[in-house]
């Protein structure tokens, strides 16, 4: 089949100069593109403006969406529990009454840690929670991970801040609009987090690996200290996030590193929190993440 | 036996609707991945926006200017969460390439097409990895092979289905 010659005008002087400026329109705005993307590239914050208006347009088509997949998003889940509901059944109670010893345990050592905490005048009761909202979508044609959080500027939500959901660490808010705001995924190679091993306080920086995984380095010893089901949680360390809360769980390692996976699935959780940030100052000195500029803006 | 035929000649179009409906269609197939209520832990959806964008290339070169590429490109990135500037660059790259390529190799049949086509995708593809990649994200190259594996096995459908759009939007 041959094509349409409609790039072939002929003697028709019009049609060759408008073809001739199609070219020349194409390609100055290629150009302009590429600045554009160069910008866009060094300050991955930048024109915000303009994608916040574009998640305003988002936000209420999926959250009206949401709600119809949630329901069906788990069928998969409720299946394999029936399948598996007799074995399951008695494997659960065995463990609850494990449980029941530990809580109680844990009871006592919470106690005892409040009145060593009022001894030694340590009060952190605060936890900076400025608001709770959903995920509602994502980038998911994109190698970027970034989500779409419903509530924005009006509820406080500033850029940097850190989100959280029960389970543990979801990521921060790299912009954020009048009505939602963009959440840079823990699971996200630009989202680096200064995180510690819960056993020993081995200190680690944990970074995405762009496949739902994280990878965690040890920041001060030569040979790879973690090993697989170590649990890691954030330190507190460069003032972003507040210390304690659940990262990941190690898998596998890799070399000088550790594979783990995040302990808050993105595409699980319920509800999530947006926190201040720990100690906003300090944030904004530390520059070893490179999505410090985030912080910077936001910093009171 | 005529009532199966009397509507589909000459029928009333806008001007609007004969323009409008190729460019409405590729918005439209850039905001699916947005809207999509799924929180993804890789890149899971084709861009269909792209998809649809050559596929009306290839069934109809002469509707748009070269240029279209940026307007769309810009909608494209506003809702992929591309950094701004990527898909604009690309697909305007993309559309001025095709344009060479349809002059130089003047015949063409399906097999050329759906290659031409996956060439494209896969262009597209590594193109937006590398812009996330050099703002410092995006992991490891290997995890968009499936998402261009299938991108270029849906691509005759998304063609079949602008196809169909083709033959609503003509009076």
């Amino acid at each position: 089949m041959a094509p349409p010659s409609n790039r072939r005008p002929g003697y028709n002087r019009k049609a060759q100069y408008g073809l001739f400026a199609s070219y020349v329109v194409a390609m100055v705005g290629a150009i302009i593109a590429l600045l554009l993307l160069i910008i866009s590239i060094s300050d991955p914050t930048g024109f915000a403006a303009l994608r916040s208006g574009a998640a305003e347009v988002i936000r209420p088509i999926s959250s009206s969406m949401r709600a119809l997949v949630v329901g069906v998003g788990n069928v998969d889940e409720a299946v394999s529990a029936y399948i598996s509901a007799g074995s399951q059944n008695t494997a659960l109670r065995r463990q609850v009454e494990a449980n029941r010893t530990r809580l109680i345990e844990a009871d006592a050592i919470k106690q005892e840690n409040i009145r060593l905490r009022r001894l030694l005048r340590l009060a952190e009761a605060d936890t900076g929670v400025v608001a709770a909202g959903h995920l509602i979508s994502s980038t998911t044609s994109s190698t970027a991970r970034m989500a779409l959080l419903d509530i924005g500027t009006r509820d406080g939500v500033m850029p940097g801040m850190p989100v959280r959901a029960a389970e543990g660490l979801v990521g921060r808010i790299l912009r954020a609009g009048p009505n939602s705001s963009d959440v840079l995924l823990l699971i996200d190679e630009g989202n680096v987090v200064p995180v510690r091993r819960t056993s020993d306080n081995i200190p680690g920086i944990s970074s995405g690996r762009g496949d739902g995984t994280l990878q965690i380095r040890a920041l001060n010893t030569e040979r790879n200290p973690f090993k697989p089901g170590d649990i890691v949680t954030t330190s507190g360390i460069g003032g972003v996030y507040r210390a304690n809360i659940p990262v990941a769980i190690v898998a596998r390692l890799e070399g000088d590193r550790a594979v783990a996976i995040p302990l808050a699935n993105p595409s699980r959780v319920e509800l999530v929190v947006v926190q201040t940030q720990f100690r906003p100052a300090e944030a904004a000195r530390a520059n070893a993440p490179p999505g410090s500029e985030a912080a910077n803006s936001a910093a009171p | 036996m005529s009532s199966r035929y009397n509507n589909r000649i000459a029928r009333p179009r806008s001007v609007l609707h004969i323009r409008g409906v190729p460019i409405v269609s590729v918005m439209l197939g850039s905001m699916i991945p947005a809207v999509i209520p799924m929180i993804a832990q890789q890149p899971l959806l084709p861009p269909f926006g792209l998809l649809i964008l050559i596929a009306w290339r290839q069934l109809r070169p002469e509707i748009w200017q070269l240029w279209i590429g940026l307007p769309l490109g810009l909608f494209d990135d506003l809702m992929s969460g591309q950094p701004i500037g990527s898909s604009m660059f690309i697909w305007t790259v993309l559309l001025l390439v095709l344009d060479f390529e349809s002059q130089r190799q003047f015949w063409r049949d399906y097999w050329h097409g759906w290659i031409i086509a996956g060439l494209a995708i896969t262009f597209a593809l590594v193109g937006g990895w590398l812009a996330v990649h050099l703002s410092g994200g995006g992991g490891a190259v290997v995890q968009i092979l499936p998402q261009i594996a299938y991108s270029i096995g849906l691509f005759p459908l998304i063609v079949r289905t602008c196809a169909a759009l083709d033959r609503w939007r003509l009076p």
